[in-house]
């Protein structure tokens, strides 16, 4: 009876092993400092600085911390340093859950950049605002973040006071897609989302939009966030004959997507959210990439004239890896804060909730132009600024091909 | 009907992928009894061995010839994982033979997650999902509307060889008796003058070798491999090798192709299927442990307490 016991404790063990795929933690130190000033105040941050989404966390570390270098230096802030604390949150929500519960107990902490992923964010958003501590996100695009569950029904209501986000969000991302799809001749799309609150989020709200312009969803297909083998799901799809497909995830699942698209004889273009605008995607993608599609936030960094000086300060500070899609966006969301914070800290010696709360109002009032362009916040927390690029894969690069508002 | 077969060609080759992967968790369990969840990551690591040895060792005027740069990968894939899985056994789990069965799982555990994590640490760019090269031949054919890869057949093909091989290495070498031997009784085996620390090094190497070799295929097949790729592959294999009676090969083998061939038809034919396809492959195995506790073929192994 040996080995039947043993299988009785080794299943629920390998069954439960997949419920915690991803579990553990990674602490990572990381910069900030320097500069004169009595007291200390802590921004924290919340994204991924290793796994697969890494090469996007690590530009917006590195964004955050010029930003918090370049205050300090200038002494933005009167007798005060600023501190940058960036934690982990491997893109996993539960960790996401366990970082913010470390940052909000922190008495230093008055505000939070992150996170990258909408679900991490959905996770830390009810702690970061029990301690009236400011978050705003660079990247986050799902829309029930700042306008709650029922906003598709119309019914919109601002969860959390003390969340803001300097990205536009799916409920516009999608339909832009859905309209440039439309646009371009292609009347016929295969939609595929991992399931998650941006995939599932953006998928639906394209779809929406592109009924509605008079185009066909021939197939809604969902994958697992970590799936490699997409055989099944293309062989699928490849019957409906769809112009395009359209995915709601990342870079990870999405440029084996489209190899194996490819591969499988679907030989159309993939076309996908600003979770796929990374360079990494074309190299996973391979050269049959060419043609693929993504919209992402903003106008290009490397083409604003507001950017310049960002970009230049970037690449003098030597930081290992790129500023990536969401640098520019993390630099202006750290720039925000810390001017809210040099409106309110001067005079004070201590952070306290009247300071936090204080904090939290000055960033709501917020009316500035940042690196990305004009910033300002909307009753919901979301950025007034609605501007989206479609990029196309031109010789194994992303090469914009139209910046407009929707 | 076409995409009947689509489907199933596509199911064919991922049951191969986990039927081989499977074969190194149902030979160890047959030999020492021992659950090995860090078989998935010596998956892994043949892959990266591969990769390695193509990217650093193979001069740049033979990647392009696959004639050469598959054997390559291969070897230096199966190098790798064999090394590693011997240290595993060495180190891990031998110091633990005479324990209670539950510590070598638990330490089977940990050993996975150094596995992984020394990867992810370790390997240059390996915390990003890393691009695997075309190894296998291009190309594709059509026969009654089912377009079938070139390269899936080599994976199906190689895959099948091995297995074949492997059952005619345990049922007619030497040492395969010895490993059979030693699977049914290792004390009177020992005595009767069989090395049993050599035959469990054996079982660990070939399994790993397996297992490597899939790791290599699976990567030139889709085109990317990441630290964390074994962890679903081995419970994936795992869960085959239940199916199909642990500790028997031949039962491995149709457990990972009925793993397989259920994952994608539920992909096929039920709603919402692509996204609770991991779902479904677990309700089979649940069903079959309900019915038939020692899985599939598990008769051979049922009648030792």
């Amino acid at each position: 009876m040996r080995h039947r016991n043993l299988i009785r404790v080794a299943v629920p063990i390998a069954v439960g092993a997949v419920a915690l795929t991803g579990c553990g933690s990674n602490s990572s130190g990381g910069g900030g400092g320097g500069g004169g000033g009595g007291h200390t105040v802590v921004i924290g941050m919340s994204a991924p600085l290793t796994g697969p989404l890494s090469a996007l966390g690590l530009g917006m570390k590195n964004s955050v911390d010029l930003a918090v270098k370049q205050a300090n230096a200038a002494n933005k802030i009167d007798g005060w340093t600023i501190k940058f604390e960036p934690k982990d949150d491997q893109a996993d929500a539960n960790v996401g859950g366990q970082v913010a519960a470390a940052l909000s107990s922190e008495s230093d902490v008055v505000g939070i950049v992150g996170t990258l992923n909408s679900s991490v964010a959905q996770q830390e958003q009810q702690a970061f605002n029990d301690a009236n501590i400011v978050m705003i996100s660079p990247a986050n695009t799902g829309v029930e973040l700042t306008q709650g569950p029922d906003y598709a029904s119309g019914k919109k209501t601002r969860p959390y006071a003390s969340y803001f986000r300097v990205s536009t969000t799916d409920a516009i991302q999608g339909p832009f897609a859905a309209k440039y799809l439309y646009e371009s001749g292609i009347k016929s799309v295969a939609t595929v989302n991992d399931q998650k609150t941006y995939g599932a989020g953006l998928v639906a709200e394209f779809e929406k939009e592109f009924k509605k312009e008079g185009g066909k969803i021939t197939s809604h297909q969902t994958i697992n966030p970590g799936d490699k083998d997409f055989s099944g799901v293309i062989s699928k799809i490849k019957p409906t004959n769809p112009g395009a497909v359209y995915y709601g995830g990342e870079y990870p699942e999405a440029g084996p997507l489209s190899k194996q698209m490819k591969a499988g004889g679907l030989n159309v273009p993939l076309m996908g959210g600003d979770g796929i605008y990374d360079p990494t995607f074309i190299q996973l993608a391979g050269s049959k990439s060419n043609g693929d599609l993504a919209t992402s936030v903003g106008a290009p960094t490397d083409q604003l004239d507001t950017a310049k000086q960002f970009v230049q300060d970037y690449n003098a500070a030597g930081y290992k890896d790129s500023y990536s899609a969401y640098g520019a966006y993390s630099y202006d969301a750290a720039n925000v804060l810390i001017d809210a914070m040099a409106k309110v800290l001067p005079g004070k010696d201590s952070i306290d909730d009247s300071v936090r709360q204080a904090i939290v109002a000055a960033v709501g009032e917020t009316d500035t132009t940042g690196v990305t362009g004009h910033i300002s916040f909307d009753q919901y927390g979301d950025t007034t600024n609605k501007v989206l690029t479609v990029y196309k894969v031109t010789a194994g690069e992303w090469k914009p091909v139209k910046t407009d508002t929707f | 009907m076409t995409q009947f077969l689509q489907q199933l060609s596509n199911g064919l080759v991922l049951g191969a992928m986990y039927g081989l992967i499977a074969l190194g968790y149902t030979m160890v369990y047959g030999i020492i009894q021992l659950i090995n969840f860090a078989h998935g990551d010596i998956f892994m690591l043949g892959a990266f061995g591969g990769l390695f040895a193509y990217n650093h060792w193979l001069p740049s005027s033979m990647q392009g010839h696959i004639l050469i740069a598959l054997p390559v990968c291969l070897i230096f894939g199966i190098a790798w994982s064999v090394l590693s899985a011997v240290i595993m056994e060495r180190v891990a789990y031998r110091p633990l033979r005479n324990a209670p069965r539950l510590a070598p799982l638990i330490t089977a555990i940990g050993v996975s997650a150094v596995i992984e994590e020394g990867t992810r640490l370790w390997y240059p760019g390996a915390k990003q999902p890393l691009d695997f090269p075309q190894l296998l031949p291009n190309g594709a054919f059509t026969v009654g509307g089912v377009r079938i890869t070139w390269a899936n057949v080599t994976v199906v093909v190689v895959a099948i060889v091995l297995m074949i091989a492997l059952q005619t290495f345990v049922l007619k070498s030497s040492t395969g008796r010895a490993m059979r031997a030693t699977a049914q009784d290792p004390d009177t085996a020992q005595l009767m003058g069989v090395d049993t620390n050599r035959v469990i090094v054996t079982t660990f190497a070939l399994g790993a070798a397996l297992a490597a070799v899939a790791g290599v295929l699976q990567g030139a097949r889709l085109g990317t491999v990441r630290f964390d790729d074994g962890f679903v592959a081995g419970l994936k294999a795992f869960t085959a090798a239940v199916l199909g009676g642990i500790g028997n090969i031949t039962g491995c083998v149709a457990g990972g192709f009925i793993i397989g061939i259920v994952e994608v038809m539920a992909i096929q034919y039920l709603p919402r299927g692509s996204g609770f396809k991991d779902l479904w492959a677990f309700v089979v195995l649940i069903l079959v442990l309900v019915f038939k506790p020692t899985g599939l073929f598990g008769e051979e192994v049922a009648t030792r307490a």
